[in-house]
């Protein structure tokens, strides 16, 4: 119990550190950019009232998890083929580090080209940023599968669909999930952008309207918001994955505990 | 003959040069046989077992189960590894892993039930349903391993060098639920080991295989009584005799092998050894 009070402890310690000095140090603020947190967090519930969260919050969000689940799916399916095959590996590999190594936000102008400005290219977009992490953590993860393991399920017949699902995806899943892990920060970045390109409503645009008619507080309030979703939704990230991945870590401690 | 193996050769593609492996093994299993097979570190024994497993082609010659030719793992043969560690699904509760090669066989979910209980029991895990292997010792997930070759219901069960990782004292009741088992059950089982003990113990036969390249050296029938204990069949003067025989055997194909490097240069790559010790200094 004290073990958990001292964990949550250390955990806060520096928001409050950091909140407290932006607290103090923007409290006599008189520049028009810089207003004191004060003004900001007063500003807060009257910019993000129930009406603009549906209007706004709400589609970004939608786009992200569109996006996001695209780029799963696509990352691990074509990540398992990659994996398993050594040959498409060869062809492939050199290809898939090229796309990886560009930042996705350049993504945006041409992926506008080709899918206009609604939302399947914001979808688009943010799919095309995630899959990378994904798809080559995948890759890892299903060529790391464990010999041993691979001969016991050959020699009881678990073969085709039935090893897929058992051996290779469960096998592969802690990398799986540290692909993911990086694809959702990636994925939230990507959400602001694509909106502040082209867009009539989301988080990004609103920000960038805020910004533009020199709402500067709402500005403020609206980057604060981004980051307590991103928080959010790593919190959220972190306990379905301390779940689905429990006998991992349990076996890193176990294995931890040995030596 | 149940199990057959005939004229086994199996040379891998060294990066420099062929490494032979196994140069020409003949020999056979009927039903119900237990066989031990010795032989000097790194003559290919786990290349033998793979190659027996389906697991692995043979450079030249065949094993055949109940005479037909194998390719591929073949149903009704089971095979238990020495790394318990990496055998065992490490995301799967004990039940699981027992179970599902059960699933996968296609056997009605009440019988895989009474089955992987009737398993778990037999080798005294009946209260170990639901942990995870990495939460049992290492000679519990050897059971669990066992317990899972036991539930497949195989004609013929493999062992590789099962008890080489694990503590003297909990191999020693292994051994035991070894051959409880193969009393129990009447199941075929080849065990491998580089134990000379090990191998009198247990076996009816014991087949003695030379250094690498690795031929068959003896198949030495084991006369001891069918009622064997730790205590009292370890002390039996025949079995001082049989383990002596065999002892002066491998060190006689340690010795020619020595001859045959000085003049050759090393082929066996000693890989299972390897894993034992490193096993061992955990």
């Amino acid at each position: 119990m004290t073990n958990l009070l001292t964990r949550i402890g250390l955990a806060l310690a520096l928001p409050v550190v950091l909140f407290a000095a932006w607290w103090f140090g923007t409290e006599g603020s008189d520049n028009f950019y810089v207003p004191p947190l004060r003004e900001i967090l007063r500003t807060f519930p009257e910019v993000w009232t129930g009406e603009r969260i549906r209007a706004d919050v709400l589609p970004s969000l939608i786009r992200l998890a569109a996006g996001y689940t695209v780029a799963v799916f696509a990352g691990v399916c074509l990540g398992v083929l990659v994996g398993s095959r050594r040959r498409v590996r060869a062809v492939l590999e050199p290809v898939l580090e090229f796309f990886r190594a560009i930042p996705p936000p350049v993504l945006v102008p041409v992926i506008m080209l080709f899918a206009g400005i609604g939302d399947t290219m914001k979808v688009v977009v943010i799919a095309a940023g995630c899959v990378w992490p994904i798809l080559l953590n995948t890759v890892e993860g299903v060529r790391a599968v464990d010999g041993v393991l691979a001969d016991t399920c050959r020699s009881y017949g678990i073969t085709g669909p039935a090893r897929l699902r058992h051996l290779v995806l469960r096998s592969a899943s802690p990398q799986i999930a540290a692909g993911m892990r990086q694809a959702l920060s990636i994925g939230i970045i990507l959400m602001v952008i694509s909106e502040m390109f082209a867009a009539s409503n989301g988080l990004g645009f609103t920000i960038v309207q805020f910004q533009r008619s020199f709402a500067i507080p709402d500005m403020w309030s609206g980057i604060l918001l981004l980051g307590l979703l991103g928080l959010a939704l790593s919190v959220l990230f972190r306990l379905a994955e301390s779940r689905a991945l429990a006998w991992y870590h349990g076996q890193r401690r176990a294995q931890r505990g040995l030596r | 003959m149940l199990l057959d193996v005939r004229g086994l050769k199996k040379v891998y593609e060294g990066r420099q040069r062929p490494v032979e492996a196994i140069r020409d093994l003949t020999f056979g299993l009927d039903a119900g046989d237990l066989v031990c097979l010795v032989g000097p570190s790194g003559c290919g024994k786990t290349t033998l077992l793979k190659c027996m497993a389906g697991l692995l082609a043979p450079t030249e010659g065949e094993v055949r189960l109940r005479d037909k030719r194998i390719t591929g793992p073949p149903p009704g043969m089971a095979v238990v590894f020495q790394e318990y560690g990496r055998s065992l699904f490490p995301w799967m509760s004990v039940r699981d892993n027992v179970e599902l090669p059960l699933r996968n066989k296609g056997i009605a979910r009440r019988q895989r039930q009474d089955l992987v209980a009737q398993a778990l029991a037999v080798v005294g895990l009946a209260d170990a349903h639901h942990a995870y292997p990495w939460q049992l010792s290492g000679g519990m997930q050897q059971r669990v391993a066992i317990a899972r070759a036991v539930a497949y219901q195989p004609d013929v069960l493999l062992m590789d060098e099962p008890f080489a990782a694990v503590d003297a004292q909990t191999r020693a009741d292994l051994e035991d639920l070894i051959r409880d088992l193969w009393r129990k059950l009447g199941v075929t089982i080849l065990f491998v080991t580089h134990d000379i003990d090990e191998a009198v113990y247990l076996g009816q036969r014991v087949i003695i295989l030379s250094s690498s390249p690795t031929v068959v050296r003896e198949v030495l029938g084991v006369d001891l009584p069918e009622r064997r204990d730790q205590l009292t069949t370890r002390s039996d003067s025949r079995f001082t005799e049989l383990r002596a025989h065999v002892y002066a055997q491998i060190q006689a194909a340690k010795r020619e092998s020595m001859e045959i490097l000085a003049t050759f240069g090393r082929a066996g790559s000693g890989k299972s050894s390897r894993s034992q010790s490193e096993a061992k200094s955990v």
